[in-house]
C-alpha cells in the first residue's frame, strides 16, 4: 500500500507524532521519578551507610601496653611517650624517594635507609613499617609540615616500650615488634596493622601478649575523598593493658647480669620459702630497647656472629654438664639408700674397677674420705667407690626428684629438659648396655648428663631445704606450700653441713665466703670439661675449649633462704663461677656491699653491660659498613632460629661415650688442703 | 488570554515558561551556593547573572519575524559548521583536542550552537520540501547529510554526548516531519546492529570504559565506576527529605565528582531529598509540556518542527543527565539545564527556549490577526 503524502496528512501525522513524543517524554519522566524514589527511599539505608563510611574514617589508637613489674612493683618494662614516624607502603607514591626524603629529614644513616628499603620489599603493602621512634619534637614537626607531599607517611604521638635495665632483662622479658604477615594471618585484626602497634615477640612479652595488650582506642574523624581530615568527630581512649607482676627482683636481676661481666653465663636465684625466681640473668644479651625499635642489620649480624650467643637465653636453653655440682645430690641418694655418712674409703688418686683405673682430679689422693670430705674436697674416688656399690638407678631417681632433667610450669616460651642418664635411657637411645664408666662419669656430672641453670638452682633449693620447691615467675600474693622431699633423718643437715664446709670449712671454695657477719653460705663447685684433657687442659687456650665453671649455693646454710646457681660457659673452671655467686648473695643480704664490689669490677671492664654493648655496637658498625645482609624480617624468626641453634648445640656432645672422663684438676683455691685463712 | 490588568508588553511575555524557569534557576543557584561551601562565589552569582542576560536575549530573540529566521536557517547552519571545522583545525595545529574557540573575552563552543542550528536547518529543509516527496529518498538523504556532517565533526573532538544530542534533535525533527514510520523502525534495527560495532570500532578507549563501567559500576568502585557509585550514594543517602541545606557530605567532602556541573542533581538530591528531585522533575515537565504545546499550536510546518525540535533538544539534556546521575546511563559529559554551572549549556538551552518563545509569539500574532 502506497501512502500518499499531502499537507493535510503531514499535519495529522505531526499531531500524532508530537503526542507520541510527549508521551515518551512523560514516560521517561515517570521512570526517572520512580528510579529516584527507589534509590532514595527503598535503598536509602544502604546508601546512607555508604555515605557515612565515606565520610567517617575510623582509626585505631594502639593501646598502651601493660607494664611488667618486678616483685616490688618497680617497672622492668614500661612505656615512654614519644614521637614516631611510620610508613604504609600501599599509600606511598614513590617508595624509594619517600624513604630518601625521610632519611634526610630524620638524619638516618645509610644502613638504616638500606634496612628500610629491604623491609619495604618484604612486607605486605598494608603493614606499617616503623621509620623511627623516639624523635624529638623538631624532627617530628619537620615531617608533619611536609605531610602533604608525603602520602603514606604517618607521624604520630605514641608510646614506645622502654626497658630501663636494657640487656639485663633482654632474655627474660623479650621484646616487642610490629606484627608479621604470619601473625596477621593468624589474627586478622585491624589493630595488628595499625601504625605504632607492637606485640610481644619473645619471652614474657610474648607469653603474656593478651594480658599486656589492652584495648585499642579509636578516633573517628571526618575526611575528604583525598583523605584529608576535616575534623575530629569523637575519640575513645585506649584501655591500657594489665600489668603483670613478676617474682623477679629488678635490682638483683640487673646486678647479677652486670656481675657476669665479660663472661658468658647465667645466674638464677630462687627464694627457698616461696619458689620465687628472683633472678634469671643470662649474659651477654641484646638490648630489648633497640630490638623493639626494629632490628638493624648491623646489630643482628654482630649478635648472631658472636660465639657467646647473646641471642640465647642460657638460663632455659643452655645445657651444660653439671660437673661436681651433682655431688651433693649423689651423696643424698647414697644417704637415702642407707649409706652411713661416716663410712669412708681411701683415695689414692684413683680407683681400680675391674682392670681399669678411674682417676680422681687430685692425682695425689685425698687419703681417707668420708661423705663430708667427699663433698667439700670434691673427691671423685669417694663417689666412684660407693656408686659402684649402690648402682646408677638411685642416683638417676634422686636427680629427677631434685628437678634435674625436668621442666617446670613457668610462663616461658621454651625450656630444655637436658638429660638424666640411666641404664634404661642408654639402652633406648644408643642400644648399648650401661657400663661401669658410665656410672663413674655420672657421679662427677660428666658424660651424658646435661642440665640447664634453672634446674641447677631448683636442685640447690630442694637439697638445701628438703622441700619440693616449685619455681614460679608470677607473683600472685599467695604463699605456696611445698611437699617435703621425704629425706630421712638428718640427711638434709648432713648435706647442708658438708656444703657449708666447701666454703666455710676446709673445702674447695673458701673464697666464696660471704663478707657478712653471721651469714654463712653453703655451696658446691663444679668444673665441667668440654673436651678431653688431651685436646686442651680446659684452663686456657681457645675460649670454646675451656671448661665450664659451675657453682650452686644457698644461704644461710642452716636455714636456707636463697638458693643460687651460677654457670659460666667456658670460664676455665669453677673459679669463674663462685665469686659471682658470692657477690650476688652478698647483694641479697647487703646491697651496698655488693655494689661496691661490682663498681670496682666495672671500672676494669669499661662500664656497665649496657654501656659496653653500646660501645661494641658502635665499633662494630663503624667497621662493618653498609654491605651486610639484612636482618630477618620478623623478629620472631630470630627467636625461632636461636631456639633451633640452641637445640642443635645441646644435642652435640651426645655421642655415645666410650670411656671414663678423666677429671682435670679443680681450681681449688689458694688455701689448698683446707687450711683456714 | 490577555489579562487586562497588566500593561500590554508585560502581559505579552510568556510567563508560563519564565516563572518555572526562574524558579528552577534560583533553586539551582541555591544548590550551587551550598556546593561552594555556603558562598555565592564562584558558582551561584555568575549563574544568576548569566541567566538574567540570556533570558533578556531570549526575549529579544522571540520578537524575530519568521521570514528572517527561515531565510537565515541555512546560513546559520553553514557558519556553525565552519566554526566546527575551525575548532578542529586549531585543535589539530595545537596538537590535541579542543572544543572551544576564544573570541576575545568570549569562549564559544560551536558544538553547543550546533544543537539548535541543526533543528533550525532541518525545520527549514522539511518546510521547503514538497509534501509529496516526504516518502522519497529526497526527504532522507539531504537531511541525513545535514546531520552527519556536524555529528562527524563533533565526534572527532571527541565528544560523544554532544554528537548524540545533535543526532537526537535531528531525528526528532525528521520524525515530526512525517517521514515513513518504517524508516525509523529500520533505522532502529540498524542502530541495534551498529551500536556494538560502533562500541568496538568507533569509540575511544576511555569512552568504551565509560560504557562498561556504566553496565557494572561496582566492578571498579574507585576507578571509572566511582562517579556513578558516588552519585547514587549522594542521591540515596538523601532519602525523602534530604540531609538539609548545606549538610551534603558527599558534595562537601569531594566524594561526588563535579558537584556543581554534571552531578549537580546529585548534590541537590543529597540535601533536598526525593522531594527536591520531584520538584525539579515537575518544573522540567512543565517547561517541556509548554514547548510541545507551542509546537502543536504552530500554524505552519516550519514553526511546528522548530518548536518540537527545540523541546526535544532540551529534553535530551535533561533525560540523559538525570539518567546518568541515577545510574541509568553511562557517564557522558552532559550538564543539567539551568542547574549545572556553566555558560555554554545555559546559552544553548536559552536559545532553545528563545526559539520556542518566538514560535509562541508567531502563534499568537497569527491567531490575533486571524481574529481581526
Amino acid at each position: 500500500m502506497k501512502k500518499k503524502f499531502s499537507t493535510g496528512s503531514l499535519r495529522n501525522s505531526f499531531e500524532r507524532r508530537s503526542f507520541i513524543i510527549g508521551s515518551l517524554q512523560g514516560g521517561i519522566g515517570l521512570l526517572l521519578a520512580a528510579r529516584m524514589g527507589y534509590i532514595a527511599v527503598a535503598e536509602n539505608k544502604k546508601y546512607k551507610m555508604e555515605s557515612e563510611s565515606n565520610r567517617v574514617n575510623l582509626s585505631l589508637i594502639p593501646p598502651r601496653r601493660g607494664w611488667i613489674l618486678d616483685r616490688n612493683g618497680a617497672p622492668l618494662a614500661s612505656n615512654k611517650a614519644d614521637f614516631r614516624v611510620d610508613i604504609i607502603p600501599d599509600r606511598l607514591n614513590d617508595p624509594a624517594t619517600a624513604i630518601d626524603t625521610l632519611g634526610e629529614l630524620l638524619d638516618l644513616s645509610a644502613v638504616q635507609v638500606k634496612d628500610l628499603k629491604a623491609k619495604l620489599e618484604n612486607v605486605h603493602g598494608f603493614q606499617p613499617i616503623e621509620v623511627a621512634s623516639g624523635l624529638d619534637y623538631d624532627a617530628f614537626a619537620a615531617i608533619s609540615v611536609r605531610l602533604p607531599d608525603l602520602p603514606g607517611v604517618v607521624p604520630q604521638r605514641g608510646f614506645s616500650r622502654y626497658y630501663r635495665t636494657g640487656p639485663s632483662v633482654g632474655h627474660l622479658i623479650g621484646f616487642v615488634g610490629p606484627a608479621s604477615a604470619e601473625e596477621y594471618e593468624k589474627e586478622p585484626s585491624q589493630l595488628l596493622v595499625t601504625p605504632g602497634f607492637k606485640l610481644g615477640k619473645d619471652g614474657l612479652e610474648k607469653e603474656f601478649e593478651q594480658t599486656l595488650r589492652g584495648k585499642p582506642g579509636a578516633r573517628r574523624v571526618e575526611v575528604t575523598a583525598s583523605g584529608r581530615v576535616v575534623r575530629d568527630l569523637n575519640t575513645r581512649e585506649d584501655t591500657q593493658g594489665q600489668s603483670i607482676r613478676l617474682t623477679i627482683d629488678g635490682p638483683l636481676q640487673d646486678y647479677a647480669a652486670r656481675r657476669i661481666g665479660l663472661e658468658s653465663g647465667s645466674v638464677v636465684v630462687i627464694d627457698c620459702l616461696t619458689g620465687d625466681l628472683m633472678c634469671m640473668a643470662s649474659m651477654p644479651s641484646f638490648d630489648p630497647n633497640s630490638f623493639s625499635d626494629g632490628i638493624g642489620r648491623v646489630e643482628y649480624k654482630m649478635l648472631s656472629e658472636d660465639e657467646r650467643v647473646p641471642l640465647r637465653n642460657k638460663v632455659l636453653k643452655g645445657l651444660y654438664p653439671p660437673g661436681s655440682t651433682v655431688k651433693p645430690m649423689v651423696a643424698m641418694s647414697f644417704l637415702e639408700a642407707g649409706l652411713d655418712p661416716n663410712e669412708s674409703t681411701i683415695c689414692n688418686g684413683g680407683l681400680r674397677v675391674g682392670n681399669r683405673v678411674f682417676h680422681c682430679w687430685n692425682r695425689r689422693g685425698h687419703g681417707r674420705v668420708d661423705m663430708s670430705k667427699g663433698i667439700y674436697q670434691s673427691c671423685d674416688v669417694y663417689f666412684y667407690y660407693f656408686a659402684q656399690k649402690l648402682g646408677m638407678n638411685i642416683i638417676a631417681d634422686m636427680a629427677r626428684r631434685c628437678g634435674l632433667g625436668q621442666t617446670f610450669p613457668l610462663p616461658v616460651t621454651s625450656q630444655f629438659y637436658g638429660t638424666v642418664p640411666d641404664p634404661e635411657w642408654k639402652l633406648k637411645k644408643y642400644g648399648r648396655e650401661w657400663q661401669a664408666y658410665d656410672t663413674v662419669n655420672a657421679t662427677i656430672g660428666q658424660g651424658y648428663m646435661l642440665f640447664n641453670p634453672l634446674q641447677l638452682a631448683v636442685y640447690a633449693s630442694r637439697i638445701a631445704t628438703g622441700n619440693k620447691i616449685m619455681p614460679r615467675l608470677l607473683l600472685n600474693g599467695s604463699k605456696p606450700s611445698f611437699d617435703g622431699m621425704n629425706f630421712h633423718g638428718d640427711h638434709v643437715q648432713v648435706i647442708q653441713q658438708a656444703m657449708s664446709d666447701v666454703i666455710n670449712g676446709p673445702g674447695t671454695a673458701g673464697r666464696a665466703r660471704l663478707p657478712i657477719d653471721g651469714i654463712k653460705m653453703a655451696g658446691k663447685t663444679g668444673t665441667a670439661q668440654v673436651v678431653s684433657l688431651n685436646v686442651s687442659s680446659g684452663k686456657g687456650g681457645p675460649w670454646k675449649y675451656r671448661d665450664h665453671g659451675l657453682f650452686i649455693c644457698f644461704a644461710p646454710f642452716d636455714n636456707p633462704r636463697y638458693a643460687t646457681a651460677v654457670v659460666i660457659e667456658h670460664g676455665g673452671g669453677s673459679g669463674s663461677a663462685y665469686p659471682i655467686a658470692r657477690d650476688v648473695m652478698t647483694f641479697l643480704f647487703d646491697p651496698e656491699k655488693g655494689l661496691e664490689a661490682l663498681h670496682a669490677l666495672e671500672k676494669q671492664w669499661g662500664g656497665t653491660a649496657q654501656e659496653r654493648l653500646a660501645a661494641r655496637y658502635a665499633a662494630y658498625a663503624a667497621e662493618a659498613g653498609v654491605d651486610i645482609p639484612p636482618a630477618p624480617n620478623d623478629p620472631a624468626d630470630i627467636a625461632r632460629k636461636v631456639d633451633a641453634e640452641a637445640r642443635a648445640a645441646a644435642a652435640q656432645p651426645q655421642e655415645v661415650a666410650t670411656g671414663a672422663v678423666t677429671p682435670g684438676p679443680e681450681p681449688v683455691d689458694d688455701r689448698q688442703g683446707g687450711s683456714p685463712e | 488570554m490577555r489579562s487586562s490588568l497588566l500593561p500590554g508588553p508585560i502581559a505579552a511575555q510568556p510567563w508560563r515558561v519564565i516563572i518555572p524557569l526562574t524558579l528552577l534557576t534560583f533553586f539551582g543557584a541555591t544548590v550551587l551556593y551550598s556546593a561552594a561551601g555556603g558562598s555565592f562565589e564562584p558558582f551561584a552569582s555568575s549563574q544568576l547573572l548569566r541567566y538574567g542576560i540570556f533570558l533578556l536575549l531570549a526575549l529579544v530573540m522571540s520578537y524575530m519575524p519568521q521570514e528572517l529566521v527561515r531565510w537565515a536557517a541555512f546560513p546559520v547552519y553553514g557558519v556553525v559548521v565552519l566554526l566546527l571545522i575551525g575548532v578542529e583545525t586549531i585543535g589539530a595545529i595545537g596538537g590535541g583536542s579542543q572544543r572551544w574557540l576564544n573570541i576575545g573575552p568570549l569562549v564559544l563552543q560551536p558544538s553547543e550552537l550546533m544543537k539548535p542550528a541543526i533543528v533550525l536547518a532541518l525545520a527549514q529543509f522539511y518546510h521547503s520540501l514538497p509534501p509529496g516527496l516526504t516518502g522519497s529518498w529526497r526527504a532522507l538523504i539531504p537531511a541525513g547529510v545535514l546531520i552527519a556532517v556536524p555529528m562527524g565533526l563533533v565526534l572527532m573532538q571527541p565528544d560523544l554526548g554532544t554528537s548524540l544530542a545533535i543526532a537526537f534533535g535531528g531525528a526528532v525533527v525528521m520524525f515530526l516531519a512525517g517521514l515513513p514510520m518504517k524508516w525509523f523502525v529500520g533505522g532502529g534495527i540498524a542502530g541495534l546492529i551498529a551500536v556494538p560495532l560502533a562500541f568496538f570500532f568507533g569509540l575511544e578507549e576511555y569512552q568504551q570504559r565509560r560504557v562498561t563501567t556504566f553496565l557494572d559500576p561496582e566492578s571498579d568502585p574507585l576507578g571509572a565506576g566511582y562517579h556513578i557509585t558516588q552519585s547514587k550514594i549522594a542521591i540515596g543517602s538523601g532519602g525523602l527529605f534530604g540531609k538539609g541545606f548545606g549538610n551534603g557530605s558527599q558534595s562537601h567532602l569531594n566524594y561526588l565528582p563535579e558537584p556543581h556541573t554534571d552531578f549537580v542533581f546529585a548534590t541537590m538530591a543529597e540535601e533536598w531529598g526525593l522531594l527536591g528531585g520531584l520538584a525539579v522533575l515537575l518544573i522540567f515537565g512543565l517547561v517541556l509540556r509548554w514547548g510541545l504545546t507551542v509546537a502543536r499550536r504552530a500554524p505552519d510546518r516550519f514553526s511546528g518542527l522548530l518548536a518540537g525540535g527545540m523541546t526535544a533538544t532540551i529534553f535530551f539534556y535533561v533525560a540523559i543527565n538525570l539518567m546518568m546521575v541515577m545510574g541509568l546511563a553511562p557517564v557522558v559529559g552532559i550538564p543539567l539545564p539551568w542547574m549545572s554551572h556553566g555558560g555554554s549549556s545555559m546559552m544553548t538551552n536559552m536559545i532553545c527556549i528563545g526559539t520556542i518563545m518566538m514560535v509562541d509569539r508567531w502563534n499568537k500574532s497569527r491567531r490575533s490577526s486571524s481574529l481581526q
